[in-house]
């Protein structure tokens, strides 16, 4: 009988290569799935704000302008109309992620990265993205911007 | 035994020689003998510090090295990612079993003469790995910028200021400022992922290959007793049993990162006073409780000054053993050298006990 032949036939040696195989297998299994789940990123602590009252005052903010703010941990766009509207969005393009800025040369909101224009309503009228920008509701207290996210 | 291979490993043997390796490891042998046991220390602390670099790459993943964000990107890891306190709790505890299988590593090669000719070099590159790992453990003992490793830090780096005339230029420039700071932060953080880890790849090769061009030392003390040499082969024999050490050394790691998670403690503030019983991790502990304990003044020089020097001293002698150790070098034995690292060992042991016990306030 020849080693091969040895090999395969006895039950034994059957037994302890499936006996071996599956300790390898749970141990890379023990190893690789916590590795796995770790790298995958936890859902973010997506702000649970549903509302910011901006650091800047009405009065700030001139007409055919606009601020990047902070909503939570994501940036949004607070822009004055040149009729003198308040408006905001999220400043988040929705083609590939970049912030966009408002053009007083053309009263457009603009994206920087890929030539993404929006109108004063957030739409998307020209351009590579595929979805209007995220609208905000802005009240205004007194002096005091406060922007939320529709409820 | 190429039959048996497949084309692809043909190929490639065909291409880098890979069948010589197969060859080599076949050759090897191991001694067999009643110190052998002391042979696989090695091996574990090279295990220990691959689980190291892992672990370490993981947590990259998710650390900010920065005095503001370090410590809550640790919290979140702890909190929030998944499995993200096992990774940590791993890197801290096998983080110090790879010291202390490094110092047995040390002195058991110590007491059974291996660093002898024609093995200095090794000998002298594993004695520079010991002091990496121990950087190794002061650098990454800050990065999460909390209280206790903070003012751990702020001692630590106090100490090169001893040194007469360019020390306070060493600490200068190892806190990069005048104080522990953010600056230091980063400083550590570039040396613990890669200063460290570059230096200790070299070394680490180069010990390695040390250790499989000269083989294994066997003890003079077998070597006087004569008889016949036995050994067994390292493949497969040596290596499955190194194998079931490791698997145990991961079971035991998996244990202690499960009941004794790393702590985090509190974030560390510049402005508030050291918390009482401030103390370095515990391989630092002996060095630490004998500055403690010397007087201020010693025959007119600063205690803490003599201690520093007495510590480098010994560090020297050490590193220097294989070349003033020349009864062993002959093969004959030498008693006096056992006791003295059997008494510096007694000295460790003790003074790190008296570091967790003795009141902190006395």
């Amino acid at each position: 009988m020849t080693e091969a032949q040895r090999d395969k036939g006895t039950p034994r040696r059957n037994f302890i290569r499936w006996f071996f195989g599956t300790a390898v297998g749970a141990f890379l299994v023990a190893v690789f799935y916590p590795v796995t789940r770790y790298i995958i990123p936890p859902a973010s602590a997506e702000s649970a704000a549903s509302s910011v009252t901006l650091p800047l005052k009405a009065s700030d903010l001139a007409a055919n302008s606009a601020e990047i703010f902070k909503f939570g941990n994501r940036a949004g766009i607070l822009v004055r109309t040149p009729s003198g509207e308040l408006r905001a969005f999220s400043a988040t393009c929705t083609h590939l992620n970049c912030i966009v800025q408002y053009r007083d040369d053309i009263g457009h909101i603009w994206c920087a990265c890929h030539n993404g224009h929006f109108d004063l309503n957030g739409l998307n009228i020209s351009g590579p993205p595929p979805a209007p920008l995220e609208a905000y509701t802005v009240n205004v207290r007194e002096d005091e911007i406060v922007v939320s996210r529709g409820v | 035994m190429r039959e048996r291979l497949g084309r692809v490993a043909v190929w490639l043997d065909d291409r880098l020689g890979l069948a010589v390796v197969g060859e080599m490891a076949k050759q090897k042998q191991v001694p067999v003998h009643k110190h052998t046991v002391w042979y696989y220390l090695g091996g574990m602390t090279l295990f220990l510090f691959i689980v190291q670099i892992a672990t370490g790459v993981l947590l990259l993943f998710y650390y900010r090295p920065s005095a503001e964000d370090a410590y809550e990107s640790i919290q979140f890891l702890m909190a929030e990612v998944e499995f993200g306190w096992l990774f940590r709790s791993i890197h801290h505890w096998a983080a110090n079993l790879m010291i202390f299988t490094a110092f047995l590593h040390l002195f058991s090669v110590l007491l059974l003469r291996a660093y002898r000719s024609p093995r200095e070099i090794t000998w002298l590159s594993g004695v520079v790995l010991l002091i990496l790992a121990m950087a190794f453990g002061f650098t990454g003992y800050l990065l999460p910028w909390n209280e206790l490793s903070y003012f751990a830090t702020r001692v630590g780096t106090e100490i090169p200021a001893a040194i007469p005339l360019v020390g306070g230029f060493i600490g200068k420039v190892l806190k990069g400022g005048d104080e522990v700071s953010g600056a230091t932060l980063t400083r550590f953080y570039a040396f613990h992922v890669w200063v460290l880890p570059f230096l200790c790849f070299v070394l680490l090769g180069l010990h390695l290959f040390l250790v499989q061009k000269k083989g294994m030392s066997v003890p003079p003390s077998v070597e006087r007793e004569g008889g016949a040499r036995r050994a067994m082969p390292f493949f497969p024999n040596f290596m499955l049993r190194d194998l079931v050490g490791w698997l145990a050394a991961l079971a035991i790691l998996a244990a202690l990162a499960a009941f004794f998670p790393a702590e985090l403690g509190e974030k560390a503030d510049p402005f508030a006073p050291a918390p009482a019983g401030i103390k370095p991790e515990w391989y630092f502990m002996f060095m630490f409780q004998t500055l403690k304990y010397l007087p201020a003044h010693i025959m007119g020089i600063e205690g803490e000054i003599i201690g520093i020097f007495a510590f480098m001293l010994a560090g020297l002698l050490l590193f220097l053993i294989p070349f003033l150790d020349r009864r062993s070098g002959r093969g004959e034995p030498n008693p006096l050298l056992t006791w003295i690292v059997i008494a510096a060992v007694l000295y460790i042991i003790v003074l790190t006990y008296l570091g967790y016990t003795a009141n902190p306030t006395a």
